[in-house]
This record gives C-alpha cells, sequence and structure tokens, in this order.
C-alpha cells in the first residue's frame, strides 16, 4: 500500500489519540465531515468527543487550546488554512509561545498550518509565514518536506513540551506518496542531507525540497553535483548541518517558498556568513517568492515562487563564479 | 432556589450573611490600603519600575467574585481585580512581589505589576492584551470536562473597552456552544483609559451583547457591594449546577486614572456626582456600621491589621534578591534540547 503525506498526517493524529488520552483535536470542520483536507476523515467516529468542530474563531480556537494544554492536555488545533492563522496570531505568539517563560507551565500545543502555495489558491490561501512564527521565542517551527517526516514530526510535535507551529504544505499532500510509515525517525532540531553532493549546498524546506532536487538532477545532467540541505524545522534551525555542508561545497544558495524580506533563508546566510565565511568561495545567494501577494492564475502563481527552472538558474550563476 | 453567596456558600455551609459581608469588606479594605502603597511606592520613585494599576471604586464587585469562588475554581482577573486576588487566595506578599521585582515572587521579574499569577492554582496571570484570557479560561474548563472533574467553574474580569474585541466575541461564543460553566465580569467603569463609553458601543446595556449569544445576564449596581455578592454568588452557583456561561455587568466608575501615570481629568464632573461615582467601600462600611456587623472599634482594628500585613510584606519584598541576569536562565522553551539562540552564552 501507498500513503499520501496527507494520509501520513491523519495517521499520526489516529496514533496519537490512540496512544495518548490527553490529545484531542480542535478546529472547523474537523469534526464530522473530517476537515476541509480531510487530515481527521473518520477520526470523529473512531474517538468520539475528541475531535471537536469549532466555531470560526481563530482566536478563541487557540486560546482554548492553551487552557486545555496548562491543564494537563495535549490540544491539536487545525487552522484550515496557515493563512487564518494570523486571526489567531495574538494567541499562538503573546499567549501560548510565553506562557514557559513567564510562569514555568509549558504549553505544549500543536497548531497545524496547511501551508503553501498551489495553483489557484490566490493571496489567502496560499501564504508561507513560518518565519513570522520563528520570530517569536517560545515556539517551534516544523516543515516537514516528505510523507514520512509529516507523520513522525507531527507525532513528535504533540509530545513535547511546548507550542509548536506545524506547517504542513498542501502542494504536497497528495502529490507526495510513501510506501510506509517509517519505523524511526530523525529527531525534531535535525536537518537532512536530502541529496549529496560536492559542488554547491542548496539549503530549503518544505515543498521546494522537491524542486531543488528537480533542479539538481538537471544541473546533474550538466556535471555538476549539488547537495541539497531539507531543514525540517525552521525553529530550531541546524545551523551545523548546513555550515558542514558548505564547508564541503564552498557555495550556499538558499531557497524559499516564502517571501524574500527577512525570513528563513536570510536567516541562514545570516548564520553561515558570522559562522563560516571562511568556508565560502563566493558570495551566499537566495531565492524567494516575488515580493507580492501570492497570485490566483497559474501563469502568475508559476513565476511567483521559486521553481525547479529558476533555482537551476540560480545555480548556474553561483556555480559559474 | 439558588444557592448563593448570601445563604450557603457550598464550602462554607454555615456562613453567615454577616460573615460573607465581613469577609468581601475585609478584601476590599485590603485591596485598596494594597494599592494605596503601591501609588505610594510609585510616586516615590525608584521602587517599582512600569506602571501601577488600581482598583479604586471596583473593589466591591471584584471582592465578591473572589469571594463566590472555592479552591479549584479558575479566576482570572484584570488589571482592577486586587480585591478579587486577595479573596481568591493569593497573598499580599506575592502581590508585593511582582511589583517590587523579587526573584521570589511567582513571576520572578519575568513579568510584573498587574500580570501576575499561579496557574496551578487556577489563578492565571493575564497577558496586555484585551479578552486574551476569556478563551483560556474556557480551555480550562473544557480540559477539566475531558477529565471528567465536574463542579468547578471560571470566572474572567474585563472592563467595558474590552468588549469591543474581537477575543470577548468569540470566547463568550465558544463559551456558549460548548455550555462551559465560564462566568464573565463586566466592569462598566465608564472610561477604557480615556474612551468613554459613547465612544466604545452603541447598544443601550453591555447586557445585550451576551443575549445576542444566548448566555444568562445580570446587570448590577458596581457600587453596592451586597448587591454584587448576591448577583456573583448567584451566577457562580448557576454556573456551576451546569446551567452554562454566565455573565455580569456590573455599572460603576473608576475612581482612579487609567494607571498612576494618568491624572484622568477627561472624566466627566458629572458622573463623579451621579451614582455611579460613589466609593464602593464607604458604602459598604456605612452598610456594615448600619447592620451592627461592625463598629468603629472592629473597623479600626480590622485597618490595623491591614497595614501591619502590607508593611510586613513590603519589608519582605525589599530584603529579597531582585532577578540576576547573570544566572537568568535565557530560554523560553520548556524543551531545552530545542532551544537556541542563547547556547553559547
Amino acid at each position: 500500500m501507498s500513503l499520501t503525506y496527507l494520509e501520513a498526517i491523519r495517521e499520526a493524529q489516529a496514533r496519537a489519540l490512540r496512544d495518548d488520552p490527553r490529545v484531542f483535536i480542535y478546529g472547523q470542520d474537523v469534526g464530522a465531515f473530517g476537515g476541509a483536507f480531510k487530515a481527521t476523515k473518520n477520526l470523529a467516529v473512531e474517538f468520539p468527543g475528541r475531535v471537536l468542530d469549532s466555531p470560526i474563531s481563530e482566536d478563541a480556537m487557540v486560546g482554548m487550546a492553551v487552557g486545555a494544554a496548562i491543564e494537563g492536555m495535549r490540544p491539536i488545533v487545525e487552522m484550515q488554512f496557515a493563512d487564518f492563522s494570523l486571526v489567531g496570531f495574538n494567541q499562538i505568539v503573546n499567549q501560548a509561545a510565553t506562557m514557559y517563560w513567564r510562569t514555568n507551565v509549558p504549553c505544549p500545543i500543536t497548531v497545524r498550518l496547511p501551508f503553501g502555495g498551489t495553483s489557484g489558491s490566490g493571496p489567502f490561501h496560499s501564504q508561507c509565514i513560518e518565519a513570522i512564527y520563528a520570530h517569536y521565542p517560545g515556539l517551534i517551527v516544523l516543515t516537514p518536506a516528505t510523507v514520512e517526516d509529516a507523520y513522525s514530526m507531527l507525532l513528535e510535535a504533540v509530545a513535547l513540551d511546548d507550542p509548536v507551529v506545524f506547517c504542513e504544505h498542501k502542494f504536497l499532500y497528495r502529490h507526495l506518496k510513501a510506501e510506509k510509515l517509517p519505523d524511526e525517525a530523525l529527531p525534531i532540531g535535525k536537518a537532512r542531507i536530502a541529496r549529496e553532493g560536492r559542488d554547491l549546498t542548496i539549503v530549503t524546506y518544505s515543498a521546494m525540497v522537491h524542486e531543488a532536487i528537480e533542479a539538481a538532477n538537471e544541473l546533474s545532467s550538466e556535471g555538476w553535483e549539488i547537495e541539497i540541505v531539507d531543514l525540517r524545522s525552521v525553529k530550531p534551525l541546524d545551523t551545523d548541518t548546513i555550515v558542514a555542508s558548505v564547508a564541503r561545497t564552498g557555495k550556499l544558495l538558499c531557497v524559499g517558498e516564502a517571501w524574500p524580506w527577512g525570513g528563513v533563508t536570510a536567516e541562514i546566510i545570516s548564520r553561515v556568513t558570522v559562522e563560516g565565511f571562511e568556508l565560502l568561495d563566493a558570495p551566499p545567494q537566495r531565492l524567494n517568492a516575488k515580493d507580492t501577494p501570492v497570485p490566483y492564475h497559474h501563469n502568475l502563481w508559476a513565476a511567483h515562487r521559486p521553481t525547479a527552472r529558476s533555482i537551476a538558474s540560480a545555480a548556474r550563476n553561483l556555480l559559474s563564479q | 432556589m439558588l444557592q448563593t453567596a448570601l445563604d450557603t456558600k457550598p464550602s462554607q455551609d454555615t456562613k453567615s450573611a454577616c460573615d460573607i459581608h465581613l469577609s468581601a469588606f475585609r478584601y476590599m479594605l485590603l485591596a485598596r490600603v494594597l494599592d494605596e502603597k503601591f501609588a505610594a511606592l510609585y510616586r516615590a520613585g525608584g521602587k517599582i519600575h512600569g506602571g501601577v494599576f488600581l482598583g479604586r471604586g471596583q473593589e466591591g464587585l471584584s471582592a465578591a467574585i473572589g469571594v463566590s469562588l472555592q479552591k479549584g475554581d479558575v479566576f482570572a482577573p484584570l488589571i482592577r481585580d486586587a480585591a478579587g486576588r486577595l479573596a481568591f487566595g493569593e497573598t499580599v506578599l506575592d502581590s508585593v512581589r511582582t511589583y517590587l521585582g523579587s526573584a521570589h515572587g511567582p513571576m520572578r521579574g519575568r513579568d510584573g505589576n498587574v500580570h501576575r499569577g499561579n496557574v496551578h492554582e487556577g489563578l492565571l496571570p493575564m497577558i496586555s492584551h484585551l479578552g486574551a484570557m476569556i478563551s483560556v479560561v474556557n480551555g480550562i474548563l473544557l480540559a477539566r470536562r475531558f477529565q471528567k472533574k465536574f463542579g468547578t467553574v471560571g470566572a474572567a474580569c474585563i472592563g467595558d473597552g474590552a468588549t469591543s474585541t474581537g477575543a470577548f466575541h468569540e470566547s463568550l461564543n465558544q463559551a456558549a456552544v460548548e455550555k462551559l460553566p465560564l462566568v464573565l465580569v463586566i466592569a462598566d467603569n465608564q472610561y477604557a483609559y480615556s474612551t468613554p463609553t459613547s465612544r466604545q458601543f452603541a447598544c443601550d446595556n453591555l447586557a445585550d451583547k451576551a443575549t445576542g449569544y444566548g448566555v444568562d445576564v445580570q446587570t448590577v449596581d458596581g457600587t453596592d457591594f451586597s448587591a454584587c455578592l448576591k448577583v456573583a454568588g448567584e451566577a457562580v452557583s448557576r454556573a456551576r449546577r451546569g446551567d452554562g456561561p454566565q455573565m455580569i455587568v456590573a455599572k460603576l466608575l473608576r475612581l482612579c486614572g487609567h494607571g498612576e501615570h494618568d491624572v484622568a481629568d477627561y472624566v466627566d464632573p458629572e458622573l463623579k456626582k451621579s451614582p455611579l461615582g460613589r466609593d464602593c467601600l464607604k458604602l459598604a462600611q456605612d452598610f456594615l456600621i448600619q447592620k451592627k456587623w461592625l463598629d468603629e472599634t472592629q473597623l479600626a482594628a480590622m485597618k490595623g491589621e491591614i497595614i501591619h500585613e502590607i508593611e510586613a510584606a513590603v519589608a519582605q519584598a525589599q530584603r529579597e534578591p531582585a532577578p540576576d541576569p547573570f544566572s537568568e536562565v535565557w530560554r523560553a522553551l520548556a524543551s531545552e534540547h530545542l532551544s537556541e539562540g542563547n547556547a553559547e552564552d
């Protein structure tokens, strides 16, 4: 049997509900309907009373989860789209993220954010907002790129004592398949070498890992061997694995689907420049989405985000330096 | 027949109306004297960093909520609830420690003044965003339903200003949908900082907002502590027995600035002269003396005890160490192995 990224998320939640009586799911349409993307399909039937439809109230949804968490529960909140989590932003960054530091009481909530662009989704159902959450102390921000990571990292997220923003990419939901669920996994906080190479390091995460692999395959036919680091988690950021890769290749290209100002790619370049400046044979580069809202039409959307083609082009420029 | 704080408080069945009133009054007086001490320390300069926020004029309402709750309940006070906090079990010492920044205080200098609490005791430390604590109380109450712990109540206090926030509407509706034992208390004190209610809302009565969500609501004269005791006790009892969320709207006037930095010259003098402008503490004192539940000698003794308790707490907190930035654990995550940013320090 094979299983999609989306099904892995559903299976991770089923297992969390099965293994831990403290777990419950709260979100819009997650109950009998099974969620807008079906990430909670049949869970309300399998786990009666533990998969609750919420009103369309993102602020109160997260506040409710915070209260339940400090009272000993392990809530999973599903945001229908990452973009809507901004309505609950205050509760995530000011309530959940400050709780442990202020009170010494852990706040173990997992907020699932179906994020990232798909063709035709437009400005308000496509956003990549991991960087604004990563900016706040007290949060863990995860960006799984594979079916296996979607499963194992979601389970680990629920088990952690801290608030986790779990960014699951909608583009990967049905495109990505695996043969089976993983038996073991890298821990959260460790990046993964998705592809080994010697000529240039691409550091990226989530859906862009797959665009980068496609670009690397294209460059391979031209004789270049590209190393790809899949961050897995953007906070914490595994600087050691990144710097070690740059030590091998001497060149760094950071790729993110998010907007260019600040953000994950800028953070990586900052860290590598500080910690590994002497390792760099050329100025580090980055490639992000364009600095406009995410467009609706396929032609515009496909040109707005980095693609295998634009990544390969940026890599060629850097390789020629 | 409703159980109320006035007749049969569940945990203190034998308490008489006299005892309940005297208990509430003592917390009102304690809060007033404590607030005045904080104001004096603030004005003296150097002792308190940041703002000082008083509950003057709101002690009757606040104490009524506090004495109506019992151990095991949840309380999310707002900035003018010293009386309710003390009645709910917060110590004078912890209040003083938080204002003075003692490392031994519940917030360890990481947060201060009114942003204090003890989650394990059910006293929630507020964040500054108005209305944001209500859904957190909802969450605790929902957790208790999951855990099959029944019979407890959660109270949250806000002012008239917070009723304009999305958080208020979302969380009141949420409590109604889940039929949670929430008691939401609105101190309609006529001003949100400097903004009069005429610029805050256009309905006749804030109670209408509860009706819109299918929530039971009572309006009370917030200057009358005895009326507040009755209404708060009834609301808490209804929530406790499973009647769903309850709202209380108390009409009163803030008898101080928003904080001690605020001279509040924008307050309408007519309001100060109106019944809303009466001092709940003076009214309560007159009530108790007229009822012969308290005489001048007892009152003087009570004041003496309170002043002594507060002075002792201030002296102790001042002897305690301040937080030390060199030994501080600069880590916002509970998961130490995932913490980054300061590992090299």
